[in-house]
């Protein structure tokens, strides 16, 4: 029979989740009406705007165009899933430079601007992270400060990934 | 919210299956999903299967065929993959370049190379919700029987949209499909039809593993122009390949003069054009101001941009001409060879 719900298995910000789903509920359905991680949010629902933006196996992804069936066995990381205790230094630095007016496409940013972090693991320059959040849309910021937050949390990332590749016997350890 | 009406999903884990799973009536492949959610949502299409190519490890394999002198590229590779892969980098740097122009580094992270060449056409008609759509009763693609774009036409006239198809055809790539009756390949410059509502030529049932590039036989130089209000994410409104075969041999003795033009542009109606290129520019170098305009005077004259994509046809024609000629002063040779 069409539609029936199926039992799907995969990893949420480190835990691993099973959940009962339709197979047309798209990933954005089942995080937020599901999951209740409504941190991830919904706006054109067709690829335009990246506030669905999640990370699916460490690379962003548009939630909104995802089954949630394709993200069977997978890891998959929200905004809940990002920083702890303390703010991750993106989100320090999105804070400290004002850089959010109504705040709706931020989530999206943040983890599009993680992944550049992680995986360039050096300071990164305006250009670079305008690429990188090419598919993230501010209605409201001029985008100036965001650029300006994430190149200031590249040079504080990038010492942290510098002290964390010290050979091991090296250093003080 | 756009929520898309209900189906069943399979998730094979070989071509063999996937072929198999899609020979059921009513059954659609999905592989990033990138243009078949929003056609789902926006309820252009109604399959009560889709066939989900995600776990086809077979589909996400880049060979280098030295012996069929060719590049196998896996369908289910994404574009973000691709963009890094050095086989495709160095060789085909126009095809490189313009994967790296498609929408956003989220939706190149999901999008594969066999939903490009797949990408349904597109027309301001009818890239619109149902609601939206039902207001001007529908047209030849969706439920209705006029076209808006050409009022007393038969014919759906929507833009091919995909960036990869202009590049590929330019390069004359090739793709093989398979289906339960067997194999067969397919020229992409054969595969598509001028009818917007069905443009692909692949029969019902029909899986494609594989877009096969020949490789270049001698010195080559490429170029993709590509134009849309916001660099970040749009489809192309002006979209044109350029390739130049250049002769072996040294300087001043006919060494790099063109030996071959091959240019199609895509963005105009449902089937890529190739654009004849005057005889004269043969012998001639590609850097010559000359020879760039007779390029883009050519492309000039055979594209007529249609009102089916947002922006004035007359402007989009206009910059055809002008990046086309800018386009041929930065021609794009492949890293891997020493400047001459
Ligand atoms: C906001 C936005 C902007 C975009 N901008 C661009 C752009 O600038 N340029 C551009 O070219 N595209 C653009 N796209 C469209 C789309 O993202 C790409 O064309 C993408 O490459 C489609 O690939 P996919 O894997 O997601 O295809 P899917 O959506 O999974 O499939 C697309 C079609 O191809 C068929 N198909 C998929 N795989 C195969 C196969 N192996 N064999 C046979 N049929 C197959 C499917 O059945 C479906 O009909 C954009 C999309 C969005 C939402
Ligand atoms: S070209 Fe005409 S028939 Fe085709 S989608 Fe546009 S309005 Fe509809
Ligand atoms: S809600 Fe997914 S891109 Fe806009
Ligand atoms: S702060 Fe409002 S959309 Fe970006």
């Amino acid at each position: 029979m069409s539609g029936q719900s199926v039992l799907l298995s995969m990893r949420v910000n480190d835990a691993v989740v099973e959940v009962a789903v339709k197979p047309h509920h798209t990933l954005l359905d089942v995080l937020r009406d599901r999951l209740d991680l409504t941190g991830t949010k919904q706006g054109c629902d067709t690829g335009d705007c990246g506030v669905c933006t999640v990370q699916l196996d460490g690379e962003p992804v548009l939630s909104c165009l995802v089954l949630a069936i394709q993200a069977e066995g997978r890891e998959v990381r929200t905004i809940e899933g990002i920083g702890g205790a303390e703010p991750h230094p993106v989100q320090d630095a999105l804070d400290r430079h004002d850089a959010a007016q109504c705040g709706y496409c931020m989530p999206g940013i943040v983890l599009s601007a993680e992944h550049l972090l992680r995986t360039t693991g050096r300071e990164v320059d305006r250009e670079e992270v305008a690429q990188a959040l090419a598919g993230n849309l501010c209605r409201c910021t001029g985008y100036v400060k965001i650029l300006d937050a994430v190149v200031d949390a590249s040079q504080i990332t990038a010492k942290d990934t510098a002290k964390d590749s010290t050979p091991p016997g090296s250093g003080s350890t | 919210m756009l929520p898309m009406a209900s189906f069943d999903v399979v998730s094979p884990e070989t071509v063999e299956d996937a072929v198999r799973a899609l020979a059921a009536p009513g059954a659609r492949l999905l592989a990033g999903g990138t243009d078949l959610l929003p056609t789902l949502k926006r309820r252009l299409t109604a399959p009560s299967r889709l066939v989900s190519l995600h776990r086809v490890a077979e589909l996400r394999e880049v060979r280098v065929d030295e012996e069929a002198r060719m590049v196998r590229i896996g369908a289910g590779m994404t574009l973000a993959r691709l963009i890094r892969e050095p086989a495709v980098a160095t060789r085909f740097p126009s095809l490189a370049h313009a994967l790296g122009t498609v929408a956003s580094p989220q939706i190149r992270n999901s999008a594969t190379l066999g939903g490009n060449v797949h990408l349904d056409t597109r027309c301001r008609y009818v890239d619109q919700s149902a609601f939206w759509r039902e207001s001007l009763g529908g047209c030849l693609k969706s439920d209705g029987d006029t076209c808006h774009v050409v009022p007393k036409g038969k014919r759906c006239v929507a833009a091919l949209s995909a960036d990869s198809v202009p590049v590929l055809v330019a390069l004359g790539a090739s793709l093989r499909l398979v289906s339960a009756e067997g194999e067969r390949i397919v020229p992409l410059e054969e595969y598509y039809s001028s009818d917007g509502v069905r443009h692909i030529g692949a029969a019902p049932g029909e899986l494609c593993t594989e877009v096969q590039v020949p490789m270049a036989n001698g010195l080559r130089r490429t170029a993709y122009v590509k134009w849309r209000p916001r660099a970040s994410i749009d489809f192309p409104l002006v979209s044109v390949a350029l390739r130049f075969d250049l002769q072996d041999g040294e300087d001043g003795e006919g060494g790099g003069a063109i030996a071959a033009a091959h240019v199609v542009a895509g963005a105009l109606a449902a089937k890529p054009r190739r654009i004849r290129i005057p005889e004269a520019v043969i012998g001639r170098r590609v850097d010559e101001a000359e020879v760039a305009t007779m390029v883009a005077d050519a492309a000039f004259a055979q594209c007529k941009p249609l009102p089916n994509l947002p922006y004035d046809p007359d402007y989009r024609r206009k910059l055809t001409r002008v990046l086309t000629r800018r386009a041929m002063a930065n021609l794009l040779r492949p890293p891997a060879e020493r400047p001459r």
